[in-house]
């Protein structure tokens, strides 16, 4: 039977994925980040797009009915059915790469989170204004970083430009526009991603200068992740994020 | 990088109540302390407002020199106001 939600909660996975793929490499790094400080900051992160994501998959699980629930939706999908972007599932390569991924993502997400909060999915709108202090926060976060590194020594200034470098091939994904988000720009209840890149790339511009970094001008990866085209590192992360439910279904504490 | 120093951070639970010391972090300079201090003493809503300040600026006393410093207070105890009959329509002391 098909839902008549169907794009709906198409579009909060959308949303909803980024958040909680990037949010599960966070946590990889929970007890290992390079100082205390920055563990448990990037934890608070981690916990800030959990937070975010539960809000979203709570609200696909009413609108799909029956047995789903925010657990079913983040645990227990196949990985061609996970709608994040490549970006965020790159891994955790070492600080460079993963300040790299969060400025990347955070100067996305920011933007974002400011036009749906005018979203006239009223529960939409309701979860972008309770995000968008912490999105603000982690930008702020993520670009200082970003300063520190790229204008610190030249080993930390060599790391981050090698990082931004693999990295920011994967950014032109965000500005894909599928179907599901047309539709959701039409009706008034998704956000317009072009007018959020020439914000993006804007913030880009400012941060690496600042950074003295360098703007790769490799060309953009050409990748599906909406569309549920993911690399080999989703297998890992969902063996991992999935363990417990594929090994005991439907167990609870 | 100028060698990751230590800073000391001091917390405002609410206003009207002082700036109270809750202990202490690395970072590279005061931005980057009082973001460390926001992510790791604030998290579960400890406070409305931060100071951090460089340890290396603040001056303590010399635990050798206690002795002058401390120990002349014991025996004062007169200095304490708890020899005062207060009347019971007093309030708020």
């Amino acid at each position: 039977m098909e839902n008549k939600h169907k794009s709906l909660i198409d579009y909060l996975l959308i949303l909803g994925d980024n958040s909680l793929i990037l949010g599960h490499r966070l946590s990889e790094l929970c007890g290992h980040g390079p100082s205390l400080e920055t563990d448990i900051a990037l934890t608070n992160i981690s916990l800030d797009l959990f937070g975010q994501v539960r809000s979203y998959f709570q609200y696909a699980a009413e609108l799909t009915g029956g047995e789903a629930t925010e657990d079913t939706i983040a645990m227990k999908r196949v990985d061609r059915e996970y709608r994040h972007t490549w970006l965020v599932e790159q891994s955790n390569k070492d600080f460079a790469y993963v300040i790299g991924r969060q400025f990347l993502f955070d100067a996305f997400h920011l933007p974002l989170l400011e036009q749906l909060v005018n979203s006239k999915d009223e529960m939409i709108a309701a979860i972008a204004a309770k995000s968008i202090k912490e999105s603000r926060y982690h930008l702020r976060f993520s670009s200082s970083w970003m300063e520190r590194l790229g204008d610190g020594t030249q080993e930390s200034h060599q790391r981050m430009q090698n990082a931004v470098n693999d990295l920011y091939p994967f950014t032109y994904e965000f500005f894909e526009e599928t179907a599901t988000e047309k539709m959701m720009l039409e009706a008034g209840i998704g956000a317009d991603l072009k007018s959020i890149e020439t914000i993006y790339r804007q913030t880009i511009k400012d941060v690496f200068a600042k950074a003295n970094l360098e703007i790769p001008d490799t060309p953009a990866r050409k990748t599906d992740g909406k569309k549920g085209i993911h690399s080999e590192q989703l297998g890992f992360i969902l063996a991992e994020l999935q363990y417990m439910q594929r090994a005991y279904p439907n167990m609870s504490w | 990088m100028k060698g990751n120093p230590i800073w000391e951070v001091f917390i405002r639970s609410k206003n009207g109540l002082e700036h109270r010391h809750v202990g202490s972090l690395h970072a590279e300079d005061a931005k980057m302390a009082m973001e460390n201090a926001r992510d790791v003493y604030t998290r579960r809503q400890e406070g409305v407002s931060i100071w951090v300040v460089e340890s290396k600026n603040i001056t303590a006393s010399n635990p050798s020199e206690n002795g002058e410093m401390f120990d002349p207070a014991k025996d004062k105890a007169y200095r304490h106001p708890t020899f005062y009959d207060l009347p019971d329509e007093l309030e708020h002391i």
